[in-house]
């Protein structure tokens, strides 16, 4: 029988409608008795905890300032840190806001019916709530294999979660950071030169002359060390070339602006390889000796020249010449940047694998100001036993349907999940950590349907996400300041490992991430997984083996090694293989031709709005972490609500007012569950128009962004999907206007 | 298409999106402290001119309204104040580059003059009255016998007084509604038009009546002239002050000032002292309690409408 | 000595990271600033300028709210930043009808509040927090005084503007543009 899951929004049952807001009753009337909050306390009298940052994915390292009454009072970078130079992005600084959310999880809750059928969440104590969990995972062993409990997972509480279960045999795992994101630039750049770029990007932009972004925003995506390094760029008269519709805040700092007509990417990338070839402007040197495939390339961009991208595009001519001679006289030093959320059309590895290709032309990969080679370290493994082997992994749901995917795809996880689609390896169950579903995967009646067919949804996370509305037990975690975690560990310019330690106690009954993991594995009889009291044993005894210890780190935060795989750059004409079936850079994809896909990115045109309907853009705000932290009271200040950017043009035409609240509906009759406040501005193009994403929450526990602006994901229901690695391309979604609130039909979950 | 807007959440309480830090409580500080002046200077010019005993309203009755008008100022003001319990700090320094300060101690002045005033009529007012204590029955003497000088003193605090409450507002250069130096005069004439307004309205002497409105016709004109001056520095002005004018002129504030500040609060009630000057039968409230709400919403709209009016975004 | 801040606007993205950074610091209570955000756009598309400029106090010279305060709470500490002392300040609203800037604000608490330059943390020769932090270093602060100060090279080479100049204030914040 199919379980009916109810999306519970409401708190614990009869807990809600109690809380009278202290406010209420607070200072302001009452200010007779003079000053009563604390001004700024002097660094001296605040002890410094070593940190790295969850706000996003960036991870940055810093130090939390405790003063004496035990509350962390600010976040600050940590100076050697080469994610952040000491310098945090708003996110960052406001993470304190994540522990003081009072919406947070406190305990764990389990779902309970009532007699009328009626759903709720019961308080429930850890030794339940784990049991619940535990015996589930039992249950599906034994009636579906172990490999059927599917994980959502993202960051650092996902990946505790992974070993939880990896240990239990369970390889069903997909993260929306790749088939939701960033995916098929990985596919693209592992495909031309055998590497990833990697998070952070290995883009050399603090020393680049020219640094090209195709819906690219740095700035509106706070990567730190590039946001600060594309400032440098500025400072040291970097051109930089931005192709975006919308006049971005990179865009306003750029010497080009190509203002390009939405889904015509390619066409404008291939002519500025034509005009890189015709005109011999590429790096003959470089190509020669690393490339594979320039002849193939030569004949392919025949025709694809700035006149004909002129008609696609809508881009000038000379504009696309210009702007290639610019790259090409600053080459090899340009960053061709590949992006980070490149899901849009649905031939974004082909769009991707363009960029990678106009990026070897320019002879950047391995040079100074282009790509750099980074190098990570590499953290020793806590001893235990070999994880067993699954029968089935996330690579078989769809028998290799989807060929070049290096990791498990959402969407495909969610189908698996649902007997209809009659997936040979079939998902009963999941756990969900440090994602929220709901608003961060398109298509979202698919995610309903695939949420109501499983038995049963464990759901880690801090805050009342929407995710745990669909839970059956939801287990509250600590936040990143309460507990230790993995060592953090990324490659970069200069190898390097950061430490993650509590700062305060949790609060509530919280309970850290691989607390939770390793009692869960406990209950398994994992327990040789787990073979620790405390995660601090696990890190010292990592550190260790890397020469130094958990005492140390608790002094520096971040440790810097000498590197050990060579230069960062290639020297000039110094051999090199690259991990490529060639072992050169591929222009012509030999992985690409094997498995039947187009060998060199062709454009193809995409569905353009109907009559009345605008392309929906959208993006990132620099305050604001996709939908997570848009309850944190910091950053709530900075941004309570998204707006959608509307052309003049289009506001004449409808008559909108800056500030009215509009309801979106989209080409498939799906109305935004809320209003939305219009804003006008140039900024945009008359044919879209331009939303920031993660807001329009629907989870009334989240008390400050409940109802606050309208969701994008509610609006993508059109998903057109990557053949080469599963990418969910989302930008081929339109919406139009409603002025007045639509009757109930049709909105979502309007309770 | 200009936009400009922050980016930062910037909202607030009280500021934005527009100015309003200052509520109910000082245009009517600011009103019952010119209607004070006003009674009080009038009560000061008949006591010099020797008119003491042919103006008794004026000068005897009308006066014991100036010191609660007084204190309840003093009191909205008080209101007024976020941080109350310190309020003492206003008299434990002397600003006389801030017009608050400047007014605070003008108001710490005149009041006990006000009070003291109003105490050596009492005798006259309320007769048996007795003051029980003999060191008061002696200041009372002194204060019969120094009348005069007390009325000099206290016409000219009166004037202070009543340009002051235009000064307050004028002395904000960062709002462009307020800052003209015509705000001094035009709320002086205008605090001297409710007080002569107040003491028409208590007058029972024909004789005094007429003779207060046909000063009272003067001041109103004199507040038209002024204010018609005022808009016409504006129009003439920075586009900032283009701005401010055109809240009045078309915008939001239009109707409210020209048709219940200007018509019922200012022409309306002048044409009616003149009917009545000429001998028509005019209620005798009615022209005055016009002015005084006139006068009142004059002060609340000006209040309001120059804490809009900025120079940014 | 003149303390002053200048504001690349070629380098700031808005990000807002100064804002929050000067609420941890200054603990500022939620739904109040003493900094913030405007974002400027001018044109028709695709013929546009936009410009991000991180806004506070502009500690003039000539201050107006120094000067409307009738009890001195507002004052010029040395080199020219302008505070407010709590327990002088009685809120009575002038300085903050006088700013230009509406930089000033009511706490909570009943006092009236603002940037204080991080007083706090200049005295101490730190630089204030909302320059530490800034992502892209579009923020400069130092003595004007002192040609090599971080704020008078910023500015030496540049061209740059002030806000509100006509309202006579003489601020001490230079956007370079």
């Amino acid at each position: 029988m199919k379980t009916r899951r109810d999306f519970i929004k409401i708190s614990t049952a009869g807990a809600g409608a109690a809380a009278l807001s202290f406010k209420a009753f607070g200072s302001e009337g009452f200010s007779l008795f003079g000053s009563k909050s604390d001004g700024p306390v002097s660094d001296e009298d605040l002890t410094p905890y070593a940190t790295y940052c969850e706000v996003c994915f960036w991870k940055c390292a810093g130090w939390a300032y405790v003063d004496k009454s035990g509350r962390i009072r600010k976040v600050i970078g940590n100076q050697d840190d080469p994610h952040c130079n000491g310098r945090l992005c708003p996110r960052g600084t406001g993470g304190v806001g994540m522990v003081y959310d009072e919406d947070r999880l406190k305990t764990p809750l389990i779902r309970e019916t009532r007699s009328d059928g009626s759903q709720y969440f019961r308080e429930a104590s850890w030794e339940e709530a784990l049991d619940k969990v535990a015996n589930k995972m039992k249950e599906v062993k034994e009636k579906h294999g172990p490999e059927a409990f599917g994980l959502f997972n993202h960051g650092t509480p996902g990946a505790m979660l992974e070993h939880l279960l990896r240990a239990y045999g369970s390889e069903s795992n997909a993260e929306p950071a790749f088939a939701n994101c960033r995916g098929p630039r990985s596919s693209a750049f592992y495909s031309t030169y055998g590497a990833y770029v990697g998070s952070p990007e290995n883009t050399d932009i603090r020393d680049t002359k020219c640094l090209v972004l195709i819906g690219s925003h740095i700035g509106e995506n706070m990567h730190n060390s590039q946001v600060q390094e594309m400032s440098e760029a500025i400072d040291n008269g970097a051109t930089i070339i931005t192709v975006d519709p919308r006049l971005s805040t990179a865009a306003a700092h750029s010497q080009y602006w190509l203002p390009i007509k939405p889904a015509t990417d390619i066409a404008l990338i291939m002519a500025w390889i034509n005009v890189l070839v015709n005109e011999g402007l590429y790096n003959k040197e470089y190509v020669e000796k690393y490339t594979f495939g320039l002849d193939y390339l030569k004949d392919h961009v025949k025709t694809m020249t700035p006149e004909w991208a002129y008609g696609i595009t809508t881009i000038e001519p000379e504009m696309i010449r210009r702007t290639a001679r610019a790259m090409a006289s600053a080459a090899p030093a340009v960053v061709v940047h590949p992006g980070r959320h490149v899901v849009w059309y649905g031939d974004d590895t082909q769009r991707s694998r363009a960029l990678a290709i106009l990026a070897a032309l320019l002879g950047s990969w391995g040079k100074r100001g282009g790509f750099y080679f980074p190098e990570g370290v590499s953290v020793p493994k806590f001893p235990h036993p070999h994880y067993p082997e699954p029968e089935w992994t996330w690579k078989d749901w769809n028998d290799g349907k989807f060929p070049l995917a290096t990791m498990g795809i959402t969407t495909e996880l969610l189908k698996a999940s649902i007997p209809g689609y009659n997936y040979k390896h079939q998902v009963k169950a999941w756990l969900v950590a440090g994602t929220n579903l709901p608003l961060s995967m398109p298509d979202k009646p698919l995610f309903k349907e695939a949420a109501a067919s499983v038995e049963f949804i464990a759901v880690m996370d801090t805050m009342p996400m929407d995710i745990t509305g669909y839970a059956d037990v939801v287990l509250p975690e600590a936040t990143y300041l309460e507990r230790y975690d993995a060592i953090r560990s990324a490659p970069n310019r200069e190898p390097n490992i950061a430490l993650r330690m509590p700062a305060i106690k949790p609060m509530y009954d919280s309970k850290p991430g691989w607390w939770i993991a390793k009692q869960i594995g406990e209950r398994l009889g994992l327990h040789d997984y787990f073979n620790y009291n405390d995660y601090s044993e696990v890190i010292d005894w990592q550190l260790k083996q890397l020469g130094t210890s958990l005492e140390e780190m608790k002094k520096v935060g971040v440790k810097k090694y000498p590197r050990k795989s060579g230069p960062l750059y290639l020297g000039d004409g110094e051999d090199f293989t690259f991990n490529t079936n060639t072992g050169k850079i591929e222009l012509y994809s030999t992985d690409f031709a094997d498995h039947g896909f187009d060998p060199m990115p062709k454009f193809t045109k995409h569905p353009e709005p109907p009559q009345n309907f605008y392309r929906l853009i959208y993006g990132r705000a620099p305050m604001h972490t996709f939908s997570r932290t848009s309850n944190n009271h910091n950053l709530w200040d900075l941004m309570s609500e998204n707006s959608v950017w509307v052309n003049p043009k289009v506001a004449d035409l409808w008559q909108l007012k800056k500030g009215q609240e509009v309801w979106l509906k989209n080409q498939d009759g799906h109305v935004t569950s809320f209003p939305v406040k219009v804003r006008v501005t140039e900024r945009i193009r008359w044919d879209s128009v331009y939303m920031v994403h993660g807001f329009g929450h629907n989870n009334k526990k989240l008390s400050r962004t409940f109802g606050r602006g309208a969701s994008d994901t509610e609006m993508i229901t059109n998903v057109v999907v990557d053949p080469i690695m599963g990418g969910t391309g989302m930008r081929g979604n339109f919406i139009t206007f409603l002025t007045e609130e639509p009757a109930l039909e049709g909105k979502e979950d309007k309770a | 298409m200009k936009e400009e807007l922050f980016v930062s959440g910037r909202n607030i309480p009280n500021i934005d999106p527009y100015l309003n830090i200052w509520h109910w409580q000082i245009p009517l500080y600011l009103f019952l402290g010119g209607l004070a002046a006003g009674i009080l200077f009038f009560a000061g010019f008949y006591t010099v001119r020797g008119k003491a005993n042919q103006m008794p309203a004026t000068v005897k009755l009308a006066p014991i309204l100036a010191p609660i008008a007084l204190v309840l100022g003093l009191f909205a003001l008080f209101l007024d104040l976020k941080h109350k319990l310190f309020f003492w700090q206003l008299y434990t320094t002397i600003r006389l580059e801030s017009p608050m300060g400047w007014g605070s101690w003008t108001l710490m002045i005149i009041t006990p003059l006000s009070f003291i005033w109003v105490a050596s009529y009492m005798k006259e007012l309320i007769p048996g009255w007795n003051w029980k204590f003999n060191i008061l029955e002696r200041f009372e003497a002194l204060v019969i016998k120094y009348r005069v000088a007390l009325a000099w003193v206290m016409m000219i605090y009166a004037i202070i007084l009543g340009v002051y409450t235009g000064i307050l507002l004028s002395a904000f250069n960062a709002r462009p509604l307020w800052n003209t130096s015509i705000l001094g005069p035009l709320f002086l004439v205008s605090g001297f038009s409710t007080g002569l307004a107040t003491i028409i309205w208590i007058s029972k002497d024909a004789k005094e009546r007429k003779k207060l409105s046909r000063i009272d016709l003067v001041f109103i004109f004199v507040e038209l002239f002024l204010i018609v001056h005022l808009f016409m520095g504006f129009k003439a002005g920075s586009q900032t002050a283009i701005e401010a004018a055109n809240l009045f002129l078309g915008g939001p504030f239009t109707v409210s000032f020209w048709v219940f500040v200007v018509i019922l609060g200012l022409v309306f009630p002048a044409v009616l002292e003149t009917l009545e000057l000429w001998g028509y039968h005019v209620p005798k409230w009615l022209p005055p309690v016009m002015i005084l709400i006139g006068g009142l919403m004059f002060r609340f709209i000006i209040v309001e409408a120059g804490q809009i009016t900025r120079y940014l975004y | 000595m003149r303390y002053a801040m200048a504001i690349d606007t070629n380098k700031c993205v808005g990000c807002g990271d100064c804002v929050v950074a000067c609420q941890t610091e200054n603990n500022v209570p939620h739904g109040y600033c003493r900094d913030w955000i405007v974002e400027s756009v001018d044109g028709t598309y695709p013929s546009l300028s936009l410009e991000f400029r991180s806004e506070r106090c502009n500690h003039c010279d000539n201050s107006p709210c120094v000067r409307c305060c009738p009890t001195g709470a507002s004052h010029i500490e040395e080199g020219g930043i302008v505070t407010v002392t709590h327990n002088k300040c009685i809120g009575c609203g002038a300085c903050i009808e006088s700013c230009p800037y509406d930089a000033r604000y009511s706490h909570p608490d009943g006092y009236v509040d603002k940037c204080t330059f991080c007083l706090h943390r200049v005295q101490k020769g730190q630089k204030p927090a909302c320059v530490e932090v800034c992502p892209t270093k579009c923020l400069h602060f130092g003595d004007l005084d002192d040609p090599n100060s971080d704020v008078s090279l910023a500015i030496k080479d540049r061209k740059w503007k002030v806000l509100a100049p006509e309202a006579g204030t003489d601020p001490q914040l230079y956007f370079l543009t």
